[in-house]
């Protein structure tokens, strides 16, 4: 690594709070991103190399949509793939020609690994580039790991994300490269605003469009608009491109402290930036007003999910007025997440992994007003008298910037007022 | 490897869960890596259950596979059976862990747990969510009842005579996740307590593996859903003479078939039904005037063996549709499928391949499809109203009001909701009359909210012809054909397109003309 995201100058957190457990997790793998990424670029499909299970969990995630052209679908491995009876790289090539004959229209695959597919060690990474050969221009074919022993939930963005740096065309321009799914009005409300500071060169990754992939190169800033792409980064930072190093664009502080940090990178002078800035910030701080005062005071549990937790916590805390509980993450990036935990309270208690039976103890004890957890949890807590927010919803709602730092309060007052607004007698 | 894009059935280890869930008492062990839980949801959001499912997940990581990922599920074990205390523990596997081979039904037994342990061999790579339910409830029915055996009270149905008590039966099959189960089994019990027949034990919903004890006390077992209980119905035939009741209830007559079988077996009168009418509305609804239009409508059905039989029969004698296409994903009972196909002159379609259901739904051209969740997606393809009628379910289909399938007011609700997506009888009229309304247009069905695409059904419809023999591309159809097949009203335009062009290439006509059209519908009223 050439440059290290952590700047020298931030303080970095001593953590003397970080619980590390082990145990049952009730966490998505990273099949799940598939959700989302499927929209942002339609003309793409995603083929999960896998069991039946793999099938069964994305359509239960997403089969409540109707398709009339599903964007994606598994190979199911069946004995004869196991057993060795059939190639499994022929059955494959078999599989992905009967889906691009189907869907011509298709312009980047993705072959998804998956748990069956990883332990029985069967390289996509030389099938993708096999097909890619095989279908010379006409369709792309990328490979990444969404499989549950190796990523959890949004890590399958960071690793469809990473599948896609080695095709980035070079280019050392200067330019800023927002990274992470971004809502598309959220996008162009950033872009907007980038060119308010004379940044006009601003790319996303990943695009709208497969193929219409952002350049990379010497003159290249990357932002990232998500806190779970460390693996990306990474690799945009081997192509030689700078990271901007910023907390998270959520809440007020995180959105302006997000621009700024880029503007700076871009040498805007101040004065501009605060032109520009400090309007947003003083709109974003009434309309958030409201919410802060339900929000006051409340005290918050975080069960792993998403990694979003802690920027989350950090504008709850700070911006909201709320008491953290406890911040249970999936994982920690201690070097991506540093600029974040430097702003969370001292003493604020973190757990890294999950046992989730200890961890349902400790909400039961803890009583507290609101707790984050996924779907699996949330109806079985909400019948216990805890009140929850269902913690997925957040990875799918426009929520990154000052505009709309009062929608995502508003995610979090929601289900509180409900719980008071509901009278059966 | 098997290209999927939609999946009907789960894993057999989601049917295991399914039993757990369903009962009371019981706690599931699966070795399963991280983020298999997903299959929570399905019990806390489309079941919507307040709590959590009684399964315990090893969910072990990659870095867990250089370890002892044996001694992960002999702590799980430990830990679960500590915090729970079940009264029975199932041990099992999801497809990743069956690849490891850790033996944890082995393992488990090892342990000496001081209850029953149920080892479930459940191979994830051939068999489904179905049949893993099924295993199961057999296996774990058989290991509690091991000790009762030889059975030798072994009693005929009408013992209850002879102990002077009323008659009492078994429910076998309800489930979760299972369509509608939780209100046919409260439709069931009622029309059972008319008849003075009292229900012993129902399982699995709802069981606990005492109740299930029980069992062999039923004078009889009705198989509600044989996807789940039939196995199990035959091991009890078998090892306690028990008569099994095959009928399902779905249907008005059905449901008075499933009466005199009850009661023939019981050796109690049959009672008169003659007055259905009253038991159920649907009957009267469906011979009031307003149902004529429905004389003749094309129906294509698909979904799991019990529910496709019984639409198949409700829809052709009971609602005067025509059955154009019946299938099923159930293998397990494909040949009951087939023979309930014959009786319609179909050849049935059992397949587990959702892109083949979507090719014969498009061939049949019917005018409401019957099916699960994944005939939505095809029926939205090809612009075609549908009603559910079976599992895999969604979440709307779970609903809050008491919507039962099976018995007298399963048959109303079966009416409303078969009903509901087709167009209605007036707007069915003058959308045939008139054209060139600017709300109401072609395809436009006013009493849904929006209307369906008009033309979609019509340009899929025509691509699959193409596929499906080159001779379609010689065939033209000249603009005074194209006009007149725009005036055929919608619904049916996918089927006038097929017969015409039929017609025409039996008669080598390369050109369609509207008189060609004309000709071809007067050949096909003959």
């Amino acid at each position: 690594m050439t440059v290290s995201p952590v700047q020298s100058g931030i303080n970095f957190p001593s953590l003397p709070n970080v619980r590390k457990e082990n145990g049952q997790r009730e966490v998505f793998c990273g099949l799940t991103s598939i959700v989302w990424l499927h929209r942002r670029m339609p003309d793409a499909f995603f083929l999960v190399v896998g069991s039946r299970t793999c099938a069964h969990l994305i359509q239960s995630a997403a089969g409540v949509m109707i398709f009339a052209e599903p964007r994606f679908g598994t190979a199911i491995l069946g004995e004869r793939d196991l057993a060795g009876i059939a190639d499994a790289n022929e059955e494959l090539d078999r599989v992905v020609g009967d889906l691009l004959s189907r869907r011509p229209e298709i312009r980047t695959l993705f072959l998804v690994g998956s748990c069956p597919s990883e332990v029985i060690k069967l390289d996509l990474g030389k099938a993708a580039e096999r097909l890619n050969t095989r279908y010379n221009g006409s369709v792309r074919v990328l490979n990444y790991s969404g499989s549950g022993i190796e990523t959890t939930f949004t890590e399958g963005e960071d690793q469809a994300l990473h599948s896609m740096v080695p095709l980035l065309p070079s280019s050392d321009e200067d330019q800023l490269l927002i990274v992470g799914t971004l809502a598309d009005g959220v996008e162009e409300r950033f872009k907007k605003l980038f060119h308010r500071f004379g940044i006009s060169n601003v790319h996303s990754l990943p695009p709208r469009i497969s193929t219409d992939l952002p350049p990379i190169g010497k003159g290249t800033r990357i932002l990232l608009a998500q806190p779970f792409l460390s693996v990306t980064a990474r690799a945009l930072i081997s192509k030689g491109a700078k990271l901007i190093n910023s907390i998270y664009p959520l809440g007020v502080e995180g959105s302006a402290q997000w621009m700024m940090e880029a503007a700076k990178a871009f040498g805007v002078n101040t004065h501009q930036v605060e032109q520009v800035i400090s309007p947003l910030v003083n709109r974003g701080r009434i309309a958030l007003a409201p919410f802060r005062q339900q929000l006051q005071g409340k005290r918050i549990f975080f069960l792993p999910d998403s990694q979003l937790e802690i920027p989350l916590a950090r504008f709850l805390c700070r911006e909201c007025g709320m008491n953290l509980v406890e911040v249970g993450v999936p994982y920690l990036d201690r070097q991506i997440m540093a600029p974040e935990l430097a702003l969370l309270p001292e003493n604020t208690v973190i757990s890294e992994g999950q046992h989730v039976e200890y961890q349902l103890e400790r909400v039961r004890s803890s009583f507290p007003d609101l707790v984050v957890c996924g779907m699996g949890l949330a109806n079985p807590l909400e019948a216990e008298g805890i009140t929850t927010k269902w913690s997925i919803e957040l990875v799918f709602s426009p929520i990154h910037g000052c505009d709309q730092a009062a929608d995502l309060a508003e995610l979090f007052t929601r289900p509180l007022s409900r719980r008071s607004l509901l009278r059966w007698e | 490897m098997e290209l999927t894009l939609w999946t009907y059935e789960g894993p057999p280890h989601v049917g295991a869960m399914r039993i757990a869930t369903s009962m009371e008492g019981l706690h599931y062990i699966l070795h399963a890596p991280q983020g298999d839980t997903y299959a929570d949801l399905l019990f806390t959001m489309i079941e919507r259950s307040d709590r959590r499912p009684p399964v315990t997940y090893t969910t072990f990581q990659a870095r867990d596979l250089g370890g002892d990922t044996a001694d992960l599920v002999k702590r799980s074990i430990a830990e679960a059976v500590n915090r729970f205390q079940p009264e029975t523990l199932l041990v099992g596997e999801s497809c990743t862990a069956e690849l490891i081979q850790d033996q944890p039904g082995a393992l488990a037994s090892g342990m000496n747990l001081g209850i029953p342990v149920v080892t479930l061999d459940l191979p994830a790579y051939s068999k489904k969510e179905n049949w893993g339910a099924a295993e199961t409830f057999y296996q774990l029915v058989r290991t509690l009842l091991k000790s009762e055996l030889p059975y030798s009270k072994k009693q005929k149905p009408s013992q209850w005579r002879v102990e002077k008590r009323r008659p009492r039966v078994n429910l076998l099959g309800p489930s979760l996740l299972g369509f509608r189960c939780r209100d046919d089994i409260r439709e069931i019990t009622i029309l059972l307590a008319s008849l003075g027949i009292e229900v012993n034990v129902v399982a699995p919903l709802g069981a606990k593996p005492s109740d299930l004890m029980r069992l062999p006390l039923g004078d009889l077992n009705i198989c509600l859903y044989p996807e789940v209980a039939a196995p199990l119905c035959n091991w009890l035939e078998r090892n306690f003479g028990m008569h099994i009741v095959r009928t399902i209830p779905i249907g008005i007559g059905a449901t008075q078939a499933f009466i005199e079988e009850v009661c023939t077996l019981l050796g109690l009168s049959i009672p008169l039904v003659n007055n259905i009418q009253q038991s159920s509305r649907m009957p009267w609804y469906s011979q009031s005037v307003d149902s004529t239009y429905l004389t003749g409508k094309r129906v294509f059905i698909f979904g799991d063996a019990t529910h496709a039989i019984a639409a198949a029969r409700v829809a052709s004698k009971e609602l005067g549709f025509q059955v154009v296409g019946l299938g099923t994903y159930s293998r397990e009972l494909a040949r009951e499928v087939r023979s309930a196909a014959e009786e319609f002159g179909l050849e049935a379609l059992i397949t587990d391949n959702y892109l083949l259901v979507e090719q014969a739904m498009a061939e049949a051209a019917p005018e409401l499809v019957l099916g699960t969740q994944m005939e939505r997606h095809s029926a939205k393809r090809l612009g075609i109203p549908c009603a559910v009628i079976s599992a895999p379910l969604h979440v709307q289909d779970v609903p809050a009001r008491y919507s039962p399938q099976m018995g007298w007011e399963g048959a109303s609700v079966i009416f409303d909701s078969w009903v509901h997506p087709l167009m209605m009888g007036l707007e069915e009229h003058l959308i045939g009359m008139f054209r060139h309304d600017f709300e109401f247009v072609d395809g436009h069905l006013s009493h849904l909210e929006g209307a369906t695409a008009p033309d979609q059904g019509l340009k899929t419809t025509v691509q699959t012809t193409k596929n499906s023999s080159n001779s379609a591309e010689e065939l033209m159809w000249t603009s005074s054909g194209e006009l007149e097949l725009s005036r055929i009203p919608f619904f049916v335009r996918g089927k006038v397109r097929k017969n015409t062009e039929a017609f025409a290439r039996e008669r080598g006509i390369s050109e369609i003309s509207d008189e060609v059209l004309y000709e071809a519908k007067a050949h096909y009223n003959r």
